[in-house]
């Protein structure tokens, strides 16, 4: 899988985006602090692929994720998607560009218009880009309902006469609408009941292999990632700390952190019930990190040199995936089992 | 049978909405052991947390009554005893935790305060130094660091995992027989659940207590608990010891679940086995098996009539015509790892 990775030429292409929230604070509201929500990224995603983006709260994920929409405009980096520098982009330029990436949200509730009924959200993407006359709307519509698995007799109805798995379909229409090259998926089956969420996995499964889709999908969930991605990013307070294919990283983690997330995961068997320590401690605030290494403070393996200096992301020698990357000082130490 | 502390007996509670009288737990039985770990799974909407909230009575009034059933604590029946008799009960005897804590924690008091205030309530006869000593205490028995400095802290100035660490010890302050935690780890990260975890099962050796834990992770179930009740839209369909229920499910329903959670093991990419449809809306119930709509073995039987809860063995039962004809079980999205037992 990584020699077809490299063949490929990436439609997105992340490099040192860092992404800085000012802390207004006091009397004159002066700028008192900053969240380094993004402090540094760099990743890419290969046309018709799905880059997983896993990380507790607070990570810095979700950032990403709307970084690279220009939902935020970044405190610096460089965001290309099809060669174009996202970055630069003046507003016609970029509203023309978002017909080729999408989102899908964690809650499809608050994200659809409840006074709008399905085929008004539906219409919704085409009026704004002016695509397609009215009757040419009416025809697409259910069609493109019934591609994500609702009759169309439910085109007239409410968002709120529907379940959180059809509002999460609805949200999945409304985001392949204009046939995107690229849709960000954040936590868009976190909110959601097991039974369903494999419906909408296989769902969007299913459209990437019609569509050709490259998914950003971002999740706090191991296994679900696990299962959908191709590549896998695991953040810790801003940072990538290990970057490998789906299967290399849970086989084969090399980062203490991304060793605990996986240990931590209760695996419904109980003839697996675990007695390794757990990960102690917090996250720190994303305001004020600590030096060095960010995970320093919670991790088993942490010296001097882990205070002082930023690990930076290196490839993991001798393993299976040639470009699986991780930052760690003591990678050669820890080992690899 | 003897060391049965708490026994559910055709538990039925309703709300009234404008739809109707809408029976959210409809007719539910199980026990709980002392000491052990029971656990009760299933989605949004099943009833598992309105059965916590029958058992500690704190359904929301007027809308919410329990219609009929026996809950037995002790030899003592709850659903009809007095107010003040049952707030004797509630917090000393049974206590609760609950998903979010924030929203339980109130936000203008001190974390000393509030975990003080649960001494000063139960053990009036305890002076203010005491109930420092008492609460100090505490704090550091659920792990809290710096407890000495949380104690003059406002819940939003501790994480989430923290807040729930303190409603942990505000909620075994009177080291009850039971704690009830109501999905107490959904809303946490998975190295904070795992401390979490480890919290509860470390105190519940050490106190001895019986533990019912709410959730719909049938993984957090697997790492904890000793028997499981399974429910779905307001009934339980099915009862087992933990392992009899992982390695022998009986009810389509907990074959469904157990095999549509992708896990670390599930073939990559490729289509994970679903549970079809939704679940029926309480105010539009079949005559029969609830879960026949979305049932791959439903047959004409199915609804005609609810079907009844089949015994498999004496501590293991299930709500289906076929419990006992379904084929023998072969876990499909796990791969590795179930041959060890």
């Amino acid at each position: 899988m990584a020699e077809m990775d490299t063949m490929t030429q990436p439609l997105l292409t992340v490099e040192d985006l860092k992404m800085y929230f000012p802390v207004y604070g006091g009397v004159m509201r002066r700028r008192v602090a900053q969240v380094y929500a993004v402090d540094g990224v760099s990743f890419t995603i290969p046309a018709g692929r799905t880059l997983g983006l896993v990380g507790e709260s607070g990570c810095g994920k979700t950032t990403v994720g709307r970084t690279i929409l220009r939902l935020y405009r970044p405190t610096s980096g460089r965001v290309s998607f099809d060669g174009h520098n996202i970055m630069t982009l003046d507003r016609g330029a970029l509203q023309e560009l978002r017909r080729d990436m999408q989102i899908i949200f964690q809650d499809p509730f608050e994200s659809l218009n409840g006074r709008h009924t399905i085929q008004e959200i539906l219409e919704e993407p085409f009026r704004i880009h002016g695509i397609g006359s009215s009757a040419d709307r009416q025809k697409r519509v259910p069609q493109l309902l019934e591609r994500v698995g609702l009759s169309r007799n439910t085109l007239t109805r409410f968002p709120h006469e529907f379940s959180g798995g059809q509002r999460q379909r609805i949200g999945i229409a409304r985001a392949i609408a204009l046939e995107p090259r690229l849709v960000v998926c954040d936590e868009p089956v976190s909110a959601l009941d097991v039974s369903i969420q494999s419906q909408i996995i296989n769902l969007l499964l299913e459209l990437q292999r019609g569509m050709g889709l490259s998914y950003l999908f971002i999740a706090h969930d191991l296994a679900v990632v696990k299962h959908i991605s191709d590549r896998i990013a695991v953040m810790y307070l801003g940072r990538i700390v290990e970057y490998a294919d789906a299967a290399t990283l849970y086989a084969c983690p090399r980062h203490p952190y991304t060793r605990a997330l996986i240990a931590a995961i209760p695996v419904p068997d109980p003839d697996a019930r675990k007695d390794q320590p757990v990960l102690a401690g917090d996250v720190p605030s994303p305001m004020n990190p600590p030096s060095g290494c960010h995970f320093r403070t919670r991790c088993p393996y942490a010296v001097e040199r882990c205070r002082n200096e930023t690990p930076g992301l290196r490839p993991v020698p001798n393993g299976p995936d040639e470009q699986h990357l991780a930052a760690c000082h003591r990678l050669e130490e820890i080992g690899a089992s | 049978m003897n060391d049965v502390i708490l026994n559910v007996e055709n538990l039925t509670t309703a709300f009234d909405t404008e739809e109707g009288q809408l029976r959210a737990v409809d007719d539910v039985s199980f026990f709980l052991r002392k000491g052990r770990n029971l656990g009760i799974v299933g989605e949004s909407g099943c009833g598992k947390s309105v059965t916590a909230l029958s058992i500690m009575r704190l359904l929301p009034k007027p809308a919410g009554n329990i219609l009929s059933g026996k809950i037995d604590f002790k030899g003592t029946e709850i659903i009809s005893l007095p107010a003040g008799d049952m707030h004797a009960i509630r917090g000393n005897q049974i206590a609760m935790i609950f998903q979010e804590p924030m929203t339980a924690l109130n936000p203008v008091h001190t974390i000393g305060r509030q975990v003080g205030e649960i001494f000063s309530l139960h053990f009036p006869e305890m002076n203010d130094s005491d109930i420092r000593k008492a609460s100090l205490e505490m704090l550091k028995k659920v792990g809290i660091p710096e407890p000495l400095k949380r104690m003059t802290e406002y819940p939003h100035q501790i994480s989430g995992g923290m807040r729930q660490r303190v409603m942990i010890a505000m909620a075994l302050a009177c080291r009850p027989d039971i704690l009830i935690a109501d999905e107490p780890t959904t809303a946490l990260d998975v190295t904070i659940q795992a401390q979490i975890l480890n919290l509860i099962r470390d105190l519940q050796a050490e106190t001895g207590m019986s533990v019912i834990f709410i959730t719909h992770d049938l993984g957090v179930i697997a790492e904890l608990c000793d028997e499981v009740v399974v429910m779905y839209a307001g009934q339980v369909v099915e009862t087992a010891p933990i392992r009899e229920l992982f390695h022998n499910p009986r009810h389509p329903y907990t074959r469904g679940l157990l095999t549509s959670i992708p896990t670390l093991d599930s073939a990559h990419k490729k289509p994970l086995k679903v549970i079809h449809g939704v679940v029926p809306s309480l105010d539009d119930l079949p005559a029969g098996c609830r879960f026949e709509n979305r049932c791959p073995h439903a047959r004409e039987i199915c609804s005609t009539a609810p079907p009844p809860l089949v015994d498999i063995n004496p501590n293991h039962a299930a709500g289906c015509y076929f419990a006992k004809d379904l084929t023998p079980w072969k876990p499909v999205n796990t791969g590795s790892g179930d041959n060890n037992g």
